[in-house]
This record gives C-alpha cells, structure tokens and sequence, in this order.
C-alpha cells in the first residue's frame, strides 16, 4: 500500500436552509405527503417559469465569504439536459462555465494536529431532482416530486485530500461550516447533506494523477470513509494485477461496504449544457456583498482560535467546543458564570460529562436537560471544594435525571464534602483501629497499602472526605504517633 | 355591421349601452360558427366560457366601469394556457391537456375585461410558417381559401382578418405575428422581448418568444398592448420599464421621422413588392418622414443563426413532454425508454421533431462551438449592427415577406424554403426588438405587409408610425370577400 498515493477530490450537496424551492414558491420541508409540496413550476408544466430565490443567492454568497472565495459578480444558470422521471423538466437547471461562487480553501487539521489547506475549486447553485419510488408499488414506479426544485449548493473540492481519513475531516469541517452559517441543516438522513467522492490512486511520487472514479451519493461520514477505502484497495490491487482503472461513476453498497459500476464513461449521458434562457445571468452587485460580509458569524477557525487564545485551551479542546455554534455557545455561557479562570474545567465538564450525557439520551446541545448556568453552578462547588470531583458527578447525574440545581440535590443527598479535620481524623481512627493487620504491614513497608486506607476512609465518608486533606491527615497518621 | 367595427367604436357602443358584450359576444360566437368551417381558424371554441365573461363584463359595465376592452371579444392563440380549457399547442401532444392556471397574458386580458371566444389553431409548438404542421389540420388563408394564413399564429390571424373577432393573440418566435399579419391583411405587434410576459406561454424558444397582439388597426393594436404590457414578477425576462400610453401617442406628427431603408431588405426583393413599398414610403414622406439607407451587413446571417439558436433551445424547452406527467402517453409502454420514445414519436408531429433534432444536435459535445456558440456570436453582432443603426434613424421599414400568401402544400416538403420567408422578420427576434406589420397594398389579390422595426421599446413610435400611415391610407380597411 506503501508504494501508492490516494488522491481524494469532493463533491459535496448541501441543500440550503431556504423555506421554499430555489425556482418556485413550494415549501421544501422534509417528509410531506408525496406531490404535496410540488406546484406547476416544480412539475415542469407547460408555460411556466422559474423565478430565482434570492435567499438561495444569499445563502451562496454567505459560504462564499466564508471561504475566502470571489464570489462572481456574474454567474449563469445553465441547463443540464438528460431524460430521468424523477427530473420532470427534462433538465436541472444548474451552473456550469461560470459558478457563482470560485477559487476558496478551508483548513483541515490532520492525525498528526499539523494542518492542511484542501482548496475549493467552486461551489454553485443548482435544484435537486425528485424521487423516484420503487417500493410497495407492483409493475409501477411512483414519482415524488417534493424534492424537486428544492436548492443545493455544490461544493466542488480541488483533489486535494490524500486519504479517506483526510476526505472525512474536509466533509466534516464543510458540515461545521453550513450550519454556522445556517445555511443548511446538515441532516445528513434525510439527504441535505451528502457527496460525490472522486477517488484515484498513483504511484507515489508520479505528478499525473491516475484515472479516477466517481462514487456516488454518500451520506454519512462513515460511508465516506469506507466507501473510499474500498475503492483504493480495489483500484491498486486491479492495477497491481495488471489490469487498469477506468474512468467510470460507481455506487457504494452501504451493506456490503464495497463500490459497484453504475456507468462507464462511454456510456456517460452528452447533457448539452447551455445558459438557460428563462433566466438572466446572476448579477451580484459588491455592496450586497459587502453587507453579507457584515451579516457572517463568527467561523469556526476564527472561534477555536479566541477560545485557544482567551481561555488557554488547547487547540484539541478548542476544536471540539467550536465544531457547532449551539456547543460553543453552551460553553461560553459555562464559561460567563463560572469566570474564565475556571474555562479549562467547563471544557473538561462540556466535553466529558455532558457530551457523553447528550450522547446517551440521543439530544442535541439544544436540548439539554443540564443548562449552562446550571452546570456553572455545579463547577464552582467543585472550585470551592464543597464537593470533590467524583461526588460532583453523582450530582450532575442527578441534575440531568431529576432537574434541578447542584445546592439543592448536595444539600438534600448529604453530599457536601467533609473538610473537617476533626470528622475526618475521627474516620481515620476507626479505620485504624478496625484493621490493625493492615496497619501493621503498612507500617512496616508496604507503602501501597496506602491506597487501602483512603479507600476505607472515602468509604466509612460516603466519598464525602475532603481528598486532599485526607491525603495529609492519613499520610500523618499511618506513619505512627 | 358590428364586426366591422373597431376596439374603440365598439367600447363607444359598449358604454352608450347600444349593444351588450353578451350581444356582441354571440355575433362574433355566431360568426365562428358560420365561417370558421371554411378557415379551420379556431380550434376550441369556448362559447359558454365566452358569455359568462361577456355577463359579467356588462355588470361590470352597469356597475359604472369603463374599461377600453371591457366587454370586448378576443381570441387566444391555443399557446396560451387558459385555466380550465384545452390548450393544446397545436399538437396532438397536448390534445388531452386542459391548463389549470391562465397565462399572465390572458390573465391581465380577463382582468381587463376581454372576452374569450376560443383557442385559435397555430403551427405545432408555433414551428411553422404556414400553420401547415398543426395536429388539427392547416388553416385557410380568408383572401383564398386554397392558400395558407402564416404562420405560426395563421388561426389568430385568419379569424382576425375574417372578422371572427375584433382582435387575437399570437406569438412571435420569428415573424409568427408579422408573417401572418401581413399574409392575412392585418396589423400585428410584436412587441421588445420582455415587454409583455411569457409565463403561461408554452415556449418554442424562450429567448426568441413574445407575446403580442392582430387586429385590424394600429389603434386597436395599442388599446391590447397597453392591457398586455408590463412587469411580470413571474417571468425573469420581463422587463420592469414603465408601459407608456400607447394611445396617447398615436396622432404625434411625423414630421422629421427619420425612416432607415436597409440595403438588405431591399437587395433581391420582388419588383411589385417593391413598388407597394415605394408607395407607403411616398406616404411617409408627405407626412414629413425623411428616409435614410442603413445597412447591417451579418443580416443577411440571420436565417441559419435562427435555426441553429430556435432549435437548441426548444429540444431543451420540449423534453417536459415526455408523457410522464400529463400529455399524450402512448399505449402500453414495455419500459421507460418505450414510454418516452413512444409517447414523444407519436405525440409529436414531423417538424417539431425535425427541430428537436437539429437542436440536440447543434448543442452536441464537439458541435456546441461550431454551432450555438458561433450562432450566439453571430447574434449579438447582428443586435449591435442594429442597435448601431437606430443612432441614425428613428425606424425601420421594409417588407414583411418576400411573397404572398403561397398555395396550401406547396413548401411543406422543402423546409429551407419555408424557413426562408422569415427571412425578414428573424432579425428583430434576434435583437429583442420590437417589430409591426401591416397592409400596404395587394399583390395578384393578396395582401402584402409593411414591417416596421424600431429600438427596444420603442412600440409607442411603431404605433404612431403606424397609425399616422392608417390615416392617410386604407389598406387596413380591406376585408376579404365574403368576410366584410
């Protein structure tokens, strides 16, 4: 495998977050009744017209900026024409020669945290096509056409990526970015998010790239990433064996993990792509731009970069917090009531307990049963040692299960930490007292009883002893009056 | 007699209550009845639809509203969808296809107040130029029934000229407004690209198409164009430029008109022709016109331009009707390359399918260069040349057509000579400019067509042309024999 270089270039769909279709007013939201949501433009009937979204342009404008990319002043719709049921018109309307969005990069931050530019050659605007529907219909295929017309952005990567591991990380940060931007859900289920992989292996160190092939429509990162390794392994083992990849369109079985021909090249449709004369080319005047500018949030590098710098994380935790707004804002509402001094300890908290917490019950940031200000107030028990670390997890525990705050469920449980020296002493005695065996061996060496006491001690507390004190005292005790 | 009778006479009558819109509606219904055998001009008549409206249109009227078409009947080219109603294109594709919405175009005529009779015959998809390639069979030419209207709007222009209605619609791709105007003894407009709105038109070739309007005067023309014209949010090639009184501008003097005679127009063109222009421009000239020769020498290019930038787009624009959705479906479809060749071998006729191929063709890898884009070059450099030439004159006139109206079957199996009487009028479809034609004198009893060219925009100047001409003549006022 040594010997051979992954070239890895994307194309990623990302359905934009707009409430109706890129061409007609019909709404696009997800699941509706077949057809119901498909009106006279989206079913192609005759006479009718396509009028542009201006949401969707500014949507396409927003991810352009946020690339670093120019976004043209002028850019064409153009028809992509091929027969297909699901397609009704009987082309996409799409971009072709001049995309609205050209020539951008995002940053990837590799296994080894060095980091990477992948560029993107372009991303346009385009509709997506209906569905076809194959099930529970006999001697029949159904049409639903509620997807059709609804906008896309294409996103169309340089064959920059080196690995499928590298692909994974570019589609990942892509994801992070349209949904800072709320520019798309993201749902990766339900189709808004999804791409084509372009996959071609070469000898290492040769300039030209090898023949690629196209898998198409991958919608999870997981397919991504095994989609891509099987097709490498397939295309060197059939150039190893003599034979030659060919450049062709292959579908991914996501049961089977492994990429069949669709189509070869030869049989690729001629699409006759052309400006389509039913819209006027895509003027953008630079003061919309300029105001678009103004209306961007805060991206994701440039927030990981601010919590690195304000809060001394580093540069894992901050990627983490940063990878959707909803968690870095989570975060910094910790971070506002606990004090930034405590920041390292609300990144360790959002990070540890709460995401696997989230993660357990299957809920979004959003939707948390522990809010910020909530799990702040947990923290700053621990910072005044009223409870220790590992107490203060029952509590969450029993903030996410049962509601309420962490006074309330540390008084109520009896939880608050003994610093008493007086009541710890006390504990520390009878545990002496009680195992005098023990005690005896310690004494004369056995240092790694130590571990037994404090376990007894923590035990005869209910966990409660104050650990550091304890640590003192018992040291102080067990070494003899 | 009342269809003798102009837009504004008969609004006059309409006002004074000498006659209802209902009354008016079944004289011209009773005339489709009549004579419409003989013409083939209409080929859905809508006559309940058409009294009803007519009804309303005379409450409306009682009510105290004064609208200049209230109450008057008119014709739509079967192109326009008309919710509720067959609209067929003229193909057999669409023979099943009742539109369930109104174009913009009969949206704003009804909103108006203009009465629908029917849906006119036209050429297939409006490719013709004779309406010899309808489904529902060609149309009689009224001045001699053997002879064919023009096309593609022939049925709006046929009935036009027959008195079937004060007024029609039609669509103009490359003369199908002005070709039949001026085989049929009319006045017909087509008006800038984007003037009037193109949603609910069934598009041909969507950067060539508009809408406009036959009647039998410049001055009704304008009362139809001033309820047609105008911004469509609906359409994003409709223009959003404020619509002028047309009206209001029709008795200007012309004095110092600057009328430009291409050398293109006139090189090769028929002696009688000819001197049925002499004689308009000798009427220009008392009028106090001046005319200027102007040349645009990629003119002559704009026929094969046409054919290549017409068919590409309409192979694009027909591929919906693929007899999945609606439409002509064929007879047990085994699968769905069967389905689609079936339903599109059947439901199309033979030159909608010569067109779609030519246009598959010339947007071919490996031809789309040689063809579309060079075509698209040639185009542009023919809008410049006349763009250049409308810095020194204010219009230009020449011939609609190189003949007469022509015997019904004699073109049909040579489409390049078909294709060559549009030879000038595809310019200004080329160039999005507006263009009129109208009667000006007879050629072995036919009628023979004026054209009028002039910047974008610029209809008021063609209708005041038009009109002043009008004045100082009659052609216009000629009816075919057994139509007066």
């Amino acid at each position: 495998m040594s010997d051979w270089e992954v070239v890895v270039g994307l194309e990623i769909h990302a359905q934009l977050a707009t409430k109706s279709k890129i061409f007609s007013g019909a709404a696009t939201a997800y699941g509706a009744a077949p057809n119901s949501q498909a009106s006279l433009v989206d079913l192609a009937y005759p006479g009718v017209l396509p009028v542009l979204n201006a949401e969707a342009v500014r949507m396409a404008v927003k991810f352009g900026l946020s690339i670093g990319a120019e976004v043209a002043r002028r850019s064409i719709f153009a028809r992509k024409n091929y027969f297909y049921p699901d397609l009704p018109k009987g082309y996409q309307i799409s971009q072709y020669e001049d995309p609205v969005v050209k020539r951008g990069s995002l940053k990837i931050v590799l296994d080894d945290g060095s980091v990477k530019t992948i560029g993107i050659t372009r991303a346009h605007l385009e509709e997506d096509a209906g569905k076809s529907l194959h099930e529970g219909l006999a001697h029949a295929s159904g049409i639903d056409l509620n997807r059709a017309g609804t906008p896309l952005l294409e996103i169309v990567s340089e064959p920059d990526m080196r690995s499928a591991k590298e692909a994974v990380a570019y589609m990942k940060k892509v994801h992070t970015l349209v949904r800072y931007l709320e520019i798309c859900d993201g749902n990766m289920q339900e189709g808004s998010f999804r791409c084509d992989a372009n996959v071609s292996v070469r000898p290492r160190g040769q300039e030209k790239f090898g023949t690629r092939a196209e898998i198409k429509n991958l919608n999870s990162f997981r397919f991504v990433e095994k989609a891509i390794q099987y097709e490498v392994a397939r295309q060197i083992e059939l150039i190893e064996s003599g034979g030659k990849v060919l450049q062709e369109t292959r579908l991914y079985d996501s049961d089977k993990h492994e990429t069949r021909s669709m189509r070869s090249k030869e049989e690729a449709n001629d699409y006759r792509y052309f400006p389509d004369p039913d819209l006027l080319p895509l003027e953008i005047d630079p003061a919309f731009v300029a105001q678009v500018r103004t209306s961007l949030p805060e991206l994701p590098d440039e927030k990981a970069a601010r919590f690195a710098a304000d809060f001394g994380l580093s540069p894992y935790d901050a990627g983490v917090l940063s990878a959707s707004r909803e968690l870095g804002a989570y975060f910094e509402a910790v971070v506002a009531k606990a004090g930034p001094s405590h920041a390292k300890l609300a990144a360790n908290w959002v990070m540890g307990e709460l995401s696997s917490a989230l993660n357990r019950d299957g809920l979004d940031i959003d939707a948390s049963r522990v809010a910020p200000q909530a799990l702040a107030g947990l923290l700053a028990r621990i910072v005044d040692q009223t409870i220790s670390g590992k107490i203060a997890k029952d509590v969450f525990e029993a903030m996410w299960s049962e509601g309420g705050d962490a006074d309330s469920i540390i008084a109520a449980k009896g939880l608050k930490q003994i610093s008493d020296s007086g009541a710890i002493d006390a504990a520390i005695d009878a545990v002496m007292a009680a195992n005098p065996a023990q005690l005896a061996e310690y004494r004369s060496g056995k240092d790694k009883l130590f571990g037994f006491f404090v376990g007894q001690v923590m035990k005869a507390t209910q966990g409660k002893a104050n650990p550091a004190q304890l640590n003192e005292l018992l040291k102080a005790k067990l070494g003899g009056p | 007699m009342l269809h003798n009778r102009s837009i504004g006479e008969l609004a006059d009558l309409l006002a004074k209550k000498q006659v209802s819109s209902v009354e008016l509606t079944r004289h011209f219904l009773d005339r489709i009845e009549r004579l419409n055998p003989a013409l083939n001009a209409v080929i859905t008549p809508t006559a309940e639809l058409g009294l009803a409206a007519a009804a309303v249109a005379d409450r409306r009227r009682s009510s105290g509203e004064a609208a200049p078409l209230l109450g008057i009947p008119l014709i739509h080219k079967d192109i326009f969808c008309t919710h509720g109603v067959r609209t067929s294109c003229g193909s057999r594709m669409l023979d099943n296809f009742i539109a369930p919405y109104d174009a913009t175009v009969v949206e704003r005529l009804s909103v108006a107040g203009a009465v629908m009779l029917g849906k006119a015959n036209m050429d297939e998809f409006a490719m013709g130029s004779s309406n010899e390639t309808s489904f529902y069979g060609p149309v009689k030419n009224p001045w001699d029934t053997s002879k064919v209207p023009g096309g593609s709007s022939g049925g709006s222009a046929a009935a036009t000229a027959a008195r079937l209605a004060p007024f029609a619609t039609g669509t103009d791709t490359g003369g199908s407004i002005r070709q039949p105007a001026a085989l049929t003894g009319i006045t017909g407009l087509k008006p800038t690209y984007g003037r009037v709105s193109r949603y609910g038109m069934i598009a041909f070739a969507s950067s060539l198409d508009q809408a406009g309007v036959f009647a039998r005067s410049a001055a009704d023309v304008a009362i139809v164009l001033q309820a047609m014209a105008g911004f469509d949010p609906k359409d994003s090639t409709s223009v959003d430029v404020p619509v002028p009184d047309y009206g209001a501008a029709l008795d200007r003097p012309l004095k110092g008109l600057r009328i430009g005679l291409l050398a293109e127009f006139f090189t090769g063109l028929e002696a009688r022709n000819r001197a049925l222009i002499e004689n308009a421009l000798q009427v220009y000239r008392r009028l106090g016109a001046v005319t200027v020769e102007v040349s645009l020498p990629h003119l002559p290019l704009s026929v094969p331009t046409y054919y290549v930038v017409a068919p590409a787009e309409c192979s694009s624009n027909l591929s919906r009707f693929d007899g999945v959705r609606f439409g002509y479906r064929c007879d047990d479809p085994k699968d769905l390359k069967d389905l689609y060749c079936r339903s599109r071998g059947e439901g199309f006729g033979a030159e909608v399918k010569r067109r779609i191929m030519t246009g598959t063709y010339v947007l071919s890898a490996g031809y789309f260069d040689a063809y579309y884009l060079k075509a698209q070059k040639v185009r542009q450099l023919i809008t410049d040349e006349f763009r250049a030439a409308f810095t020194q004159v204010d219009v230009l006139i020449g011939p609609t057509t190189p003949t007469p109206a022509f015997a019904i079957g004699a073109k049909v199996d040579d489409p390049i000579t078909m294709y060559l009487n549009d030879i000038y009028t595809i310019g200004a479809n080329l160039a999005g400019l507006p263009g009129l034609s109208m009667p000006c004198g007879l050629i072995d009893g036919l009628p023979m067509g004026l054209q009028l060219i002039g910047p974008h925009f610029s209809e008021e100047r063609l209708l005041n042309a038009a009109h002043q001409y009008q004045m100082a003549s009659d052609w216009h006022s000629l009816a075919p024999r057994g139509y007066e």
